[in-house]
């Protein structure tokens, strides 16, 4: 396993009123993503726990175009991944973002 | 004095030595192999029939038996080289050069024994391509062919895979070729004739019924989120677009998705009637949802499919049934069919480059080419006309004028990374290393960029109908190549431009919810799934069946 936290930052507060969702399953290259709304800042953390070493740059650039995006500002994203492509990470993110946003 | 007779006499000659071997134009199993020796010399134009489905594989295993100093330096031609045994010919010093199309299982085994020279490759051929060239310089002296019954006039009935079989026969036979089949079964009358016994030589009833591999069935049950989400995008970004009627699938999961998505995302987008009504296509069990959801008009089929047999011989408005009641198929017909009456063509690659050249090749596999590229080739010979082969046409030219020809949509669908995280998107084929290692005088290419229209992956569609120059094509392909380092190196100012041309279009541009690319929205989710779908008319084979 390996951990890291990305910090970034959104150009807005994530729409909707949503207080956390949840997307995915932890099944072989799939992923499970926790979404929680934390405040009304335009901070956004993402804390991974994957299974594949070595990728930390590709997670930052997924997680940089969600950000841009969907400016998902003042959530704190948890990913478990277990070895999920990296278009499935973003297929994740942005369900889970519209899972926070629809249903407001 | 010229002799025009030549090849009848050692015709005649032949024959005359396998006399004592034969009673009318039946063989035995045990003197198959003897019959082969006297009847085939060496440096024979030899087509032992290899499909893409079915196999002559009794006559397979007796050519191999052959004593190699009395028989050798064949020339096999044949489109697919596909058992064990085909390859063995060359190991054996019986076969030494190779004209082919496709090679499947044995695409590792080809490259191996390229490497080591035991081939002498004439050329890799699309099907077609091949079957022309049986009549212009690649006639076989010898085919050995298989069918499901003959009777003892040799009149053959091949069954619902016909495929190659007629095409082989009549260059050999009217060539003073000679022809020995392979059937299951000697019977009295064969439920229809396929093939007239004057074209056949010869007999024999082989022990096991010929080998039949299952290649078009997809299990619903694998099909991704991704593969669905790409699905979607496809449905909405070109068959909305474009509205082609006429087309053809490959046979990988992503155009799986889509035959499995006609019934519920196609029908919200209320497609149905108005785009693949009518199909050049294999018995593809995952269009079955489709079909019964009354999507489909008309299907002529390459081959056929394990287990789609009772199914299609229940649906003769649907498909080519031959009055006896089963499918007939015909590899040459379809083929030609695809190149010349559909409008559009989707499938899988593994590799695409810059110039949107689409590749299957590895560094280490021959696959061949099959069908595909004359199923993703404009025809130019076309003339008749259509709306979403116009609509092609004009987006290519980019106006409208009485001499622009339409253009037929080819598009490939792939996934950013392939198996182990490997990039689809590539700056150099893996095909040209291998062209440069066996000293090819051309790469081994499976569509040509030029005839690619579209790009689809989980990140969208490139339309390279608009693209207006080399670099437009290679931002649009960067601009969908994902996370891959070909991606990741796009000039992102371009890509916006392009995006805002609508030469790139994401999901969010079509309008696509995220939320939607979920499994629910197959219309079966299994096998059994598919079983029920078809009233329990699909006999699945055992290796799909987990019930």
């Amino acid at each position: 396993m390996e951990k890291f936290t990305i910090h970034t930052q959104a150009k807005a507060v994530l729409r909707g009123k949503s207080s956390n969702a949840f997307t995915g399953v932890v099944a072989s290259g799939n992923l499970e993503i926790l979404f929680e709304r934390k405040d009304n800042s335009l901070d956004v953390t993402v804390e991974v726990m994957t299974a594949s070493h070595g990728y930390q740059a590709v997670w930052e650039a997924v997680i940089k175009d969600f950000v841009d995006r969907t400016s998902p500002g003042g959530v704190h994203i948890a990913i478990h991944d277990n070895g999920a492509r990296p278009d499935t990470v973003l297929l994740r993110l942005m369900q889970g973002a519209r899972l926070m946003g629809a249903q407001s | 004095m010229t002799d025009w007779l030549k090849q009848k006499k050692e015709r005649a000659r032949r024959l005359e030595e396998v006399a004592s071997l034969v009673s009318g134009k039946v063989v035995q199993p045990a003197d198959v192999t003897a019959l082969l020796e006297r009847i085939i010399c060496s440096g024979d134009r030899v087509c032992l029939e290899g499909d893409n489905q079915k196999q002559a594989d009794f006559l397979a295993e007796c050519l191999t038996r052959v004593d190699p100093s009395q028989v050798h330096d064949l020339h096999i031609v044949q489109s697919g080289l596909v058992l064990s045994e085909h390859l063995d010919l060359f190991r054996l010093g019986i076969a030494r050069k190779l004209d082919f199309s496709y090679s499947g299982p044995q695409s590792g085994a080809i490259a191996r024994a390229l490497d080591q020279g035991k081939i002498k490759l004439g050329a890799i051929h699309t099907y077609i391509e091949l079957f022309a060239r049986y009549y212009v310089d690649l006639t076989p002296n010898v085919s050995l062919i298989a069918a499901v019954s003959a009777d003892r006039n040799g009149n053959l009935y091949t069954g619902p895979n016909t495929e190659d079989t007629p095409t082989i026969v009549e260059a050999t036979a009217y060539k003073n070729g000679i022809v020995i089949a392979q059937v299951n079964k000697i019977v009295d009358t064969v439920p229809r004739i396929d093939i007239p016994g004057d074209q056949i030589d010869f007999i024999v009833e082989a022990p096991k019924p010929f080998y039949v591999e299952p290649l078009f069935t997809r299990d619903p049950a694998a099909v991704t989120e991704t593969q669905i989400l790409m699905a979607m995008i496809a449905l909405k970004g070109i068959y909305a677009e474009y509205r082609p009627r006429r087309l053809n699938h490959g046979i990988g999961f992503a155009t799986a998705a889509i035959e499995l998505l006609l019934p519920t995302y196609g029908e919200q987008l209320g497609l149905r009637g108005e785009v693949a009504t009518h199909w050049a296509l294999n018995p593809h069990p995952t269009l079955i949802p489709a079909i019964e959801s009354g999507w489909v008009q008309q299907i002529h089929c390459f081959g056929s499919e394990v287990g789609m047999d009772r199914y299609m011989s229940a649906r003769p408005d649907i498909y080519f049934i031959g009055h006896d009641g089963t499918l007939r198929s015909n590899r040459l017909l379809c083929q030609n069919a695809g190149l010349y009456a559909c409008d559009m063509f989707i499938g899988s690659t593994l590799q695409i480059d810059l110039a949107g050249n689409s590749s299957t090749v590895t560094p280490d596999r021959i696959a061949g080419f099959g069908g595909a590229p004359n199923m993703g080739a404009d025809a130019h010979g076309r003339r008749h006309v259509s709306d979403a082969w116009l609509k092609a046409g004009r987006e290519a030219a980019g106006n409208d004028g009485p001499l622009v020809r339409g253009r037929k949509l080819v598009v490939q669908m792939v996934e950013t990374f392939g198996e182990g995280m490997k990039p689809a998107f590539v700056e150099e084929l893996d095909s040209i290393a291998l062209a440069r290692k066996l000293g090819m005088p051309l790469a081994p290419v499976m569509i040509f960029g030029d005839d690619v229209t579209h790009i689809v992956t989980e990140e969208g569609i490139a339309n390279l109908l608009l693209c207006r120059n080399a670099d437009d094509v290679e931002q649009a392909i960067r601009g969908v190549a994902g996370y891959t380092p070909v991606g990741l190196a796009r000039d992102r100012a371009k890509v916006e431009a392009l995006r805002e041309r609508g030469v790139i279009r994401r999901p969010e541009d079509l309008g696509i919810n995220l939320l939607q690319a979920d499994r629910n929205l197959l219309a079966a989710r299994s096998i059994r799934d598919l079983v029920t779908w078809s009233d329990g008319l699909y006999a699945p084979p055992s290796k799909f069946r987990n019930w």
